[in-house]
């Protein structure tokens, strides 16, 4: 036989996973999957091709753009900003000194306030970040850790007070106490306590608002500190275990709040490992949520997600590149079936967007949605002999991992035993050789190289003078704490300790404190008192 | 021989103990990808290395670099706090009398910031694309410089 061809480019051909490409694929490569088992259809066990019938012809994707820099003034700008040009749902960042529960007059808050997010600290702030947005309409995601039982408080406590019933306030958070602990490190609390937190924000939301989605079970942090998408995969489903155990040992039915856990991931470029990552995830939870817990509601065996485009694969050099990295990494969420998206601005390798990169990202995701033709048919890359292999190695390599953390007793018992943290910084570490020994290109980093144009170097960054966010929001925190009532303050905060001790879900004592106009820093000063404070083993 | 003439018998044929370099993430952001991957390498390309964890203050770093004798100072950050902390870092060295200690930082870093804080006196800064080569060739040759300056 005549083998026309060159020479292959490279000895190996891998995915991110380390996962070994073969030249072509065959139907050979999937004789022993199962097409109903396996695959099916929309809709349907396993919900490999993704979780309503007919997907994006019925409703785009929700494009929720990540957004939040300055005072609550400046980020209530963006937001409009963003509504008034298609985005379908909110999505707030919060600064460093908000994510790690402290008040803008703490002493480690100087040079932080607004820097990396928008400063919220207390009840007025949440006030204002929603000036004339409506709450009853738009479902708004919060990417808050630690302190999300006070997030939520602020946040519903806003929307009851412009008289939006509870049935209709739509949205997230985060609320991922586990992966802070792998990815992120916005953590404040030891892991056991912080789970135990994590719960009672779930355990509040399913009694009380029926359309909040109480957690985010999110792998994103965990890539983008390093994992793989076969590692994020199996450490994001394996918290989802630890927290659906919880439920089920505090006595809830599982089909009692399956249906409201919901997950976020990382669009990667690399397309084809991250559709089958997606696909992956969802047969694979649908599995764990009917065959482990005994679910029998299909939305119970839901894996609903968002996505957002990886940061850490933008480049700081030729930054306009990253605009087209964006592109191919938002087809990836989009041919997996993502229910909402951020995409990420092309200038992010250097700071937060500008109104015009922030503008820019959100028309990708429309030019994706409505001009491209992807979002017409679902699944559209089923039945690839490719996709279908793909899919069922990435299954197999991330059981191995959820068996082994298993065998460790759990997730819990794997970050105490600093297993996951030390997984991902050897990839991070593998990942980096790779760029360095040109084994992996990276255009215009270590390949294609040429003198870079003026307007390359100096693009427009958006830049905050914090100091001025840091006095503006200091101001704002001595008005509402000279108007408040402090024994009201005192008395709220007292209780919260008291049922925190006791135990009891903290979420209720915290909604009280938070109307009370207790502050973020106030309010989580008590449950640092409580819980204790969380630093982590020195793994490198 | 007594132990000291042996140390200083080594030092003279240049077989001394290693750079010591301390990797410190300031300020608040656990983003500590960057940091570790640059600890392993210093590591792996021979230096001894102290790193801090996350959340250190520009006064844990300075503290820890003196208690420890290093040979250079590595910062990393992410959030944007870089104006507001790596000056206090200078300062804090130039107080206590250690400002022989380089210091170079690396991260999110926006260009005229980078030359803002090397005129403020920090000798280097990296960017996200810098290759771990040439940041572990420049940490050998302020740590070497350094060395030199104190015999």
């Amino acid at each position: 036989m005549v083998r026309a061809g060159y020479k292959d480019r490279l000895d190996r051909f891998l995915t991110d996973s380390g996962i070994e490409i073969k030249t072509v694929y065959t139907p050979l490569d999937i004789a022993s999957t199962s097409y109903f088992e396996k695959i099916g259809l929309p809709g349907q066990y396993p919900f490999t091709r993704g979780i309503h019938y007919n997907m994006y012809r019925g409703k785009i994707w929700t494009i929720r753009q990540f957004s939040g820099f300055g005072t609550p003034e400046d980020t209530n700008k963006r937001l409009k900003y963003l509504v008034e040009h298609g985005e379908t749902g909110l999505s707030i960042a919060f600064d460093e000194v908000t994510l790690l529960g402290l008040d803008p007059d703490h002493p480690l808050a100087v040079g932080e306030v607004g820097v990396e997010g928008v400063s919220v600290a207390s009840l007025w702030d949440m006030d204002v970040l929603f000036k004339d947005i409506d709450m009853g309409k738009i479902t708004t995601n919060m990417t808050i850790n630690p302190p999300a039982p006070v997030m939520l408080s602020f946040y519903v406590a806003v929307a009851r007070s412009r008289g939006v019933p509870d049935h209709m306030i739509g949205g997230t958070t985060q609320n991922d106490q586990l992966k802070e602990f792998i990815g992120q490190k916005t953590y404040v609390f030891p892991p056991r306590p912080a789970l135990k937190i994590g719960v009672d924000v779930i355990e509040w939301s399913i009694r009380n608002l029926p359309k909040w989605n109480p957690i985010s079970i999110s792998g994103y942090h965990i890539y983008e500190a390093g994992a793989t998408p076969v590692q994020e995969l199996a450490f994001t489903l394996a918290d989802g275990i630890e927290y659906v155990r919880e439920m089920i040992r505090r006595g809830y039915d599982v089909d009692s709040f399956a249906p409201r856990l919901s997950f976020f991931f990382v669009a990667g470029i690399n397309i084809f490992e991250h559709v089958a990552k997606f696909r992956a995830a969802r047969r694979m939870w649908a599995k764990i949520m009917r065959d482990w817990f005994g679910a029998k509601k299909a939305r119970s065996m839901w894996l609903r997600f968002h996505a957002q485009t990886s940061g850490v694969e933008l480049r700081a050099i030729e930054p306009y590149n990253n605009i087209i990295r964006v592109t191919l990494q938002a087809l990836a969420a989009v041919l997996g079936g993502a229910q909402s998206l951020h995409t990420n601005a092309f200038d992010e390798a250097l700071a937060l967007p500008t109104e015009f990169s922030a503008k820019l990202a959100l028309r990708t995701q429309q030019i994706i949605a409505y001009e491209s033709g992807v979002a017409d048919t679902v699944d559209p890359l089923a039945g690839s002999y490719y996709i279908e292999w793909l899919t069922d190695k990435i299954e197999e390599e991330a059981w191995k991992i959820i068996d082994r953390i298993e065998s460790m007793g759990g997730m819990l018992e794997a970050i105490e035993k600093g297993y996951p943290q030390r997984e991902i910084t050897e990839s991070a570490y593998r990942r980096q050789r790779e760029i360095e020994e040109m084994r992996k290109i990276i255009v215009g980093v270590n390949a294609f190289k040429g003198e870079l144009l003026e307007n390359e170097v100096k693009i427009p960054l958006l830049e905050i003078d914090e100091p001025a966010v840091r006095a503006h929001q200091i101001a704002r925190l001595k008005k509402l704490k000279s108007s408040r009532d402090q024994a009201k303050v005192n008395t709220a905060l007292t209780e919260l300790e008291r049922a925190a001790m006791r135990g009891e879900n903290i979420v209720p004592y915290v909604y009280n404190a938070a109307i009370s106009l207790a502050t973020l820093g106030e309010i989580m000063g008590v449950l640092r008192n409580v819980y204790g404070e969380w630093s982590e083993p020195i793994i490198y | 021989m007594e132990i000291r003439e042996e140390v200083q018998a080594l030092g003279a044929i240049g077989l001394r103990r290693r750079y010591r370099v301390l990797v410190a993430k300031l300020g608040l952001d656990g983003h500590d990808r960057g940091a570790k991957v640059v600890a392993r390498a210093l590591k792996d390309a021979g230096f001894e290395v102290i790193y801090t964890g996350i959340k250190q203050t520009p006064e844990m770093v300075v503290r820890s670099a003196i208690q420890e004798d290093v040979d250079v100072i590595g910062i990393s950050i992410l959030s944007g706090a870089h104006m507001a902390l790596v000056p206090e870092v200078l300062r804090l060295l130039k107080e206590y009398g250690a400002d022989d200690i380089p210091v170079v930082v690396g991260g999110i870093i926006p260009w005229e910031d980078a030359v803002k804080l090397k005129s403020m006196g920090a000798s280097e800064v990296f960017f996200p694309d810098t290759p771990l080569s040439l940041i572990i060739e420049k940490i050998r040759e302020l740590a070497e410089k350094r060395r030199k300056g104190l015999e």
